[in-house]
């Protein structure tokens, strides 16, 4: 029993036939739990006020922008090394996903910056990259419908998608070094110091937990789909040889 | 309902413009997947059918 | 060699960029008003885009006129290694493209009415920071050569590559107009000129070698 059994596709849509319910349920379930917590239950910040309700959104989407880019990455680097189709099409699949997490965390960003700063945007260092990762995005997801060949298609965009992870980590060093921000630093951390109460991180963490499920969810389903969609297009092409 | 005192509109649409963003891409995903799941259903039983 | 020679007879690579370069210029003050001080304030900025912007739109041309007649499938059995020749098209496209609109730059930095200390490093920021504009466009091009339609999406992949050098770049110019010092962001993209020429030709390469498969 190894991880590479779920490279085979039927395996793949079994397995996660059988899981995909739970995890619709689950991410349901914390997403329901954190946001209704948070939002009804929690007191207003002193400085901020309720717009620190928006943190239970903006803080997980904004993780999830970055972690769904990572997992594309990592997907990336199996479909070059390990040639396992499923792996191509779950890249494929996480794009769109954290596209809309991006744009989560962007608008509910200005959404915040507006009574906070005074302003929908900022040219502020986070803020910058967010946009620009929200870019290689959409070039990613481009290049995949351009392109006709399956296979062609993966071997690029996991190229692009590697050559695009070192410019985007330039960009956020450039975009830095370019303007000094407003946003505030990193507000959870692990070791989580002094600078959240626990009324503000329980409700924020079930919302991550839900965010990071919903996630999984929709690219377990849409890499079940891709897979769908790739053997009917082979049947056809089958039956149109015949 | 919490009283979201002046920044009740910020907040509100935060939500709202989260909800509809994640409710769009599930349905979309959602929804290709029934469609494709029906496509390949089809063409497979054609396969059958034919030997 | 070839392409230098080809390059230089077709000429038409050439004067476009220019042309497109001068346009730009020429353009913007009618978009921003003709105030002298709110001008030279964006001049640098505006010269870099404007390189930018002449540089993306010759880049289809790298590659899609040897895609189309075959010769690509040519050079790609020849013996020499496809990292080279992507390094030789991205240098032909430098030459024919990125050297002229870097001498031009200062000549157009007199219609921005740019400030005098900034045309040196005008020039220099251009001069260095140009050669990766090609090769990382060589890459892109290299990226979408076979397909139809490939030019606007190759801009949509391009331009998020071109954000770490547009920002040092301008922020080079825009410093050296302000007579501050230079020294950190020239390093960074001299360093990000250098690395992306010792390293992308070689992703251009694979990437390539998967179009012609």
């Amino acid at each position: 029993m190894s991880l590479w059994e779920y490279a085979n596709p039927v395996k793949f849509i079994s397995t996660t036939d059988k899981v995909l319910p739970w995890i619709w349920v689950l991410a349901a379930g914390c997403l329901a739990t954190g946001l209704i917590w948070g939002f009804f239950f929690t007191p207003d910040d002193f400085r901020m006020g309720s717009t620190v309700k928006i943190i239970y959104i903006h803080v997980p989407s904004a993780l999830m922008a970055i972690n769904a880019w990572l997992m594309m990455l990592v997907a990336s680097l199996i479909w070059i090394v390990r040639r396992h189709h499923v792996s191509a099409l779950a890249a494929r699949a996480a794009a769109p996903v954290g596209a809309v997490m991006t744009v989560i965390a962007l608008v509910t960003g200005a959404f915040w910056g507006q009574p906070m700063w005074g302003t929908w945007w900022e040219w502020d260092p986070r803020l910058t990259s967010f946009l620009i990762l929200f870019l290689f995005y959409l070039g990613y997801i481009a290049l995949w419908e351009a392109i006709e060949n399956d296979d062609t298609a993966a071997d690029l965009t996991s190229i692009l998608c590697l050559v695009g992870s070192v410019f985007a980590i330039l960009s956020r060093y450039a975009v830095n070094f370019w303007n000094q921000g407003l946003h505030q630093g990193a507000t959870f951390s692990l070791d989580r110091e002094e600078n959240i109460s626990d009324v503000f991180w329980y409700p924020a963490v079930i919302s991550m937990l839900g965010f990071a499920l919903l996630f999984v969810a929709l690219v377990f389903l849409r890499t079940q789909t891709e897979i769908r969609a790739r053997r009917t297009r082979a049947l056809l092409a089958r039956e149109g040889q015949a | 309902m919490p009283d979201l005192g002046k920044y009740a509109f910020e907040v509100l649409s935060s939500y709202g413009v989260t909800f509809v963003m994640l409710l769009l891409i599930t349905w979309i995903s959602v929804r290709r997947a029934r469609k494709v799941r029906a496509a390949l259903e089809e063409v497979e039983s054609r396969k059958v059918r034919n030997g | 060699m070839r392409d230098l020679m080809l390059a230089f007879r077709a000429g038409g690579g050439f004067g476009l960029g220019l042309a497109f370069f001068l346009i730009v210029t020429v353009l913007v003050p009618f978009g921003v008003g003709p105030q002298t001080d709110l001008l030279s304030r964006i001049a640098p900025g505006i010269l870099w885009i404007g390189a930018l912007l002449a540089c993306l739109l010759s880049l289809d041309r790298i590659l899609a006129l040897d895609w189309e007649d075959g010769s690509l499938d040519l050079l790609a059995t020849a013996p020499l290694p496809m990292e080279s020749i992507v390094t030789i098209k991205a240098l032909a496209h430098w030459i024919t493209t990125g050297l002229p609109l870097v001498l031009a730059a200062p000549v157009l930095g007199v219609l921005l009415n740019l400030p005098g200390p900034a045309y040196q490093w005008v020039l220099i920021s251009l001069a260095v920071g140009t050669p990766a504009l090609s090769v990382i466009g060589t890459f892109g091009a290299a990226l979408t050569v076979g397909l139809k339609r490939g030019g606007l999406l190759m801009s949509l992949l391009v331009l998020p590559l071109y954000v770490p050098t547009l920002i040092f770049g301008a922020e080079v110019a825009r410093r050296g107009a302000d007579g501050l010092s230079v020294q950190t962001p020239l390093m960074l993209l001299a360093g990000i000129s250098f690395g992306v020429i010792a390293l992308l030709p070689f992703a251009s390469a694979a990437v390539l070698k998967i179009n012609l498969r």
